[in-house]
């Protein structure tokens, strides 16, 4: 279970988090929509540790992550993440870029390890490309690999942040496709996406982000059908 | 005007003496190397500690290796250290001096490449629950040394003509230092130290050359 | 406090080792350059075919140690050519041809970053050759050689430490003279190095700022 209590970030002058409240239970899929600069991607990598609240407490199952007793590398093998850039390691080939970590973090042989590859690849649609460097992928390829990439490691949450953003047009529909998959498999998910029919097709929950503040939430049919703040509203106009 | 006669018989027949030497010339610029890496490496860590001493130190040593001569760089590690009652060989000094150069540049080099390295490479690899050292080891570092491939060839090549001022330390069994004592012998200094010079091209040419057939391999991805 | 035998006049003599150090390189990056700015163009001109044995000889003074190239120098002109010449002429030569090598490349360098539309666009308009040299290569080369010519010309003082081979005392050898004499290496050497730093290092900076300067717009 990932529980946010009342976080609040700023960069700045500029308070992007005013006091967010969530919770996700295990098997959930959150996605998570609003405006740019709404502050919906900060809370991703605060959720992983990767940025620090000013205040508030990030909880993953029962571990306050940004305590300063907690070991930030052992949390991060629970929760995988996606960003909008891939970051593919350009000197690693396909399947090196996925055994790095399970080799490094976990200590895992190079055999085993690439057996887990293997076999997150095969399940993203890139068991024939494993010995390519990510130079030679496309971008929605490379965004497949950084999903494997996360997978490896078998996290018990994924976060996505905007996964699809960065992509050709023609390529969003390849990893959407996958996020599905992982949706329907019962991985427990947040996803920040622009992609409102993937959001209406795969959560269980959808949060409206507006100005730092998680203005509604609901399920995907009420929040597209029945949204109840202005804003939302407002915004859902603007995206259709 | 051209009194002179060239003598080349007289220098070729030393060519396997000066062959040695450009042994000892080529074992010191790959060592000093291969430490260069080494420190430059140690170096670039330092001046990422976010420690302030730390940095200090690095910097102090980028900007002395980069602004004083390497011949005062040697004499330091020969002459300045014996006022500490620490005398070591030319051999030793030598291999000292060129090194510390080397760190130096290379760790400058290093520099310029960790800025055409996106900072998100580093943080895709923490979140993927690498440490910060782990990251640099296996994301970073690996890069930062492909985009440096090619100034490290250059480094390389200065590190062969550095050997050169070993003579000054009383080095005599490098390429430099075995001319040297031919000269004293036969006087023939033009014919010495041309053939010296072509041999010294050639090293030089090979490496350059080399560097370049082995980057054009390295960097297919 | 601290003791130390080194006299004024010592300190004079130090003093005119700078000096010597000084000229020599002032003389060296003047001719380089000019020699070195002539050689660039020749080679631009050229294109790589023709001016494959000029690039040919300017890349065997960066292959070959300048020691070795100061001994060549001396030995040529004093036993092959016989001229009397004093050591401070041949350090002169021998200096400024190493650093037109270099400077050569760096001109070539700004020349070849002027894009070639750009004096297209320049000799349409009707200018000469020389106009197109003078008014838009000449500029816009310049932004890009500049800070490389500012680290030739510090590199070429630091390399100039080696002319003492030619019997030039310049400020390391003086210092090596004292340093036998007084028995003091380590403080000498650090008065030595502080010299060659205190004018290298701002120098150095100022050539990076230029660049970042430059580079950003």
């Amino acid at each position: 279970m990932i529980e946010i209590q009342n976080v609040r970030k700023s960069f700045g002058e500029l308070e992007v988090l005013k006091g967010i409240d969530l919770t996700v239970q295990r098997g959930e899929v959150v996605t998570v929509i609003g405006g740019s600069g709404s502050g919906k991607s900060t809370l991703l990598t605060c959720i992983n540790g990767l940025e620090a609240i000013d205040s508030g407490k990030i909880l993953i199952d029962g571990i306050e992550v940004h305590a300063r007793s907690t070991d930030l590398n052992k949390l991060r093998r629970k929760v995988g993440i996606v960003f909008q850039q891939w970051n593919a390691f350009p000197h690693l080939t396909v399947l090196e870029n996925v055994t790095l970590a399970p080799r490094k973090v976990l200590g895992m042989p190079r055999a085993d390890a690439a057996k887990i590859a293997e076999k997150q690849l095969r399940h993203v649609g890139l068991g024939d490309k494993l010995t390519t460097y990510p130079s030679r992928l496309s971008g929605g390829q490379q965004q497949r690999m950084a999903i494997a990439r996360a997978l490896a490691m078998s996290p018990d949450y994924m976060l996505f942040d905007e996964v699809t953003s960065a992509l050709d047009p023609q390529l969003v529909g390849e990893v959407l496709e996958t996020l599905k998959m992982l949706a329907e498999e019962g991985m427990t998910m947040i996803c920040v996406t622009h992609e409102m029919g993937f959001a209406r097709d795969v959560s269980d929950r959808v949060a409206f982000f507006h100005q730092g503040i998680l203005a509604e939430i609901g399920a995907p049919d009420q929040i597209f059908v029945d949204p109840q703040h202005p804003e939302t509203r407002k915004f859902l106009a603007a995206v259709r | 005007m051209f009194d002179y006669t060239f003598q080349w018989k007289q220098a070729l027949n030393r060519l396997p003496q000066m062959l040695d030497g450009a042994l000892v010339t080529m074992e010191i610029a790959i060592l000093s190397m291969i430490m260069g890496i080494a420190l430059a490496i140690v170096l670039t860590l330092l001046r990422l500690s976010g420690s302030r001493p730390l940095i200090a130190i690095a910097t102090t040593w980028v900007e002395v290796a980069r602004n004083t001569p390497a011949l005062f760089q040697i004499y330091m590690a020969h002459f300045g250290v014996a006022s500490f009652g620490i005398h070591f060989s030319p051999f030793v000094s030598i291999l000292i001096g060129i090194t510390f150069n080397n760190a130096g540049y290379l760790a400058e080099n290093f520099r310029g490449a960790l800025k055409a390295i996106p900072d998100t490479q580093a943080r895709a690899g923490r979140s993927l629950g690498l440490s910060e050292l782990q990251s640099f080891r296996y994301i970073i570092m690996p890069q930062m040394l492909r985009i440096s491939f090619l100034p490290m060839t250059n480094q390389m090549v200065w590190a062969i003509l550095m050997t050169s001022l070993g003579v000054t330390v009383g080095m005599n069994t490098d390429l430099y230092g075995v001319t040297q004592d031919l000269n004293a012998l036969t006087f023939r200094t033009f014919e010495l130290f041309a053939l010296a010079a072509v041999i010294f091209y050639l090293i030089t040419k090979t490496i350059t050359l080399g560097g370049r057939l082995i980057a054009a391999r390295l960097f297919r991805y | 406090m601290f003791d130390t035998a080194l006299t004024v006049n010592d300190l004079i003599f130090l003093a005119r080792g700078a000096g010597m150090t000084i000229i020599v390189t002032a003389i060296s990056v003047v001719i380089g350059t000019l020699l070195g700015i002539l050689f660039g163009v020749i080679r631009v001109q050229l294109g790589p075919i023709l001016a494959a044995p000029l690039t040919f000889v300017l890349d065997i003074f960066r292959s070959v140690p300048l020691l070795i190239q100061l001994v060549l120098g001396n030995a040529f002109i004093g036993m092959v050519l016989q001229l009397q010449i004093s050591g401070f002429t041949v350090a002169c030569i021998v200096l400024s041809l190493y650093t037109s090598a270099y400077c050569a490349e760096i001109v070539r360098g700004g020349i070849d970053a002027v894009p070639e539309i750009t004096r297209r666009a320049a000799r349409s308009l009707g200018l000469t050759w020389g106009q197109d040299m003078r008014y838009i290569v000449l500029p816009l080369a310049t932004r890009v050689a500049l800070p490389s010519w500012i680290g030739l010309a510090l590199g070429v003082m630091k390399d100039s430490a080696l002319v003492y081979v030619v019997q030039v005392t310049e400020l390391l050898k003086s210092t090596q003279i004292l340093i036998t004499r007084l028995q003091e290496p380590l403080f000498l050497l650090l008065i030595c190095g502080a010299f060659y730093f205190i004018i290298s290092f701002p120098l150095a900076r100022f050539g990076g700022y230029l660049e970042k300067r430059w580079s950003n717009d």
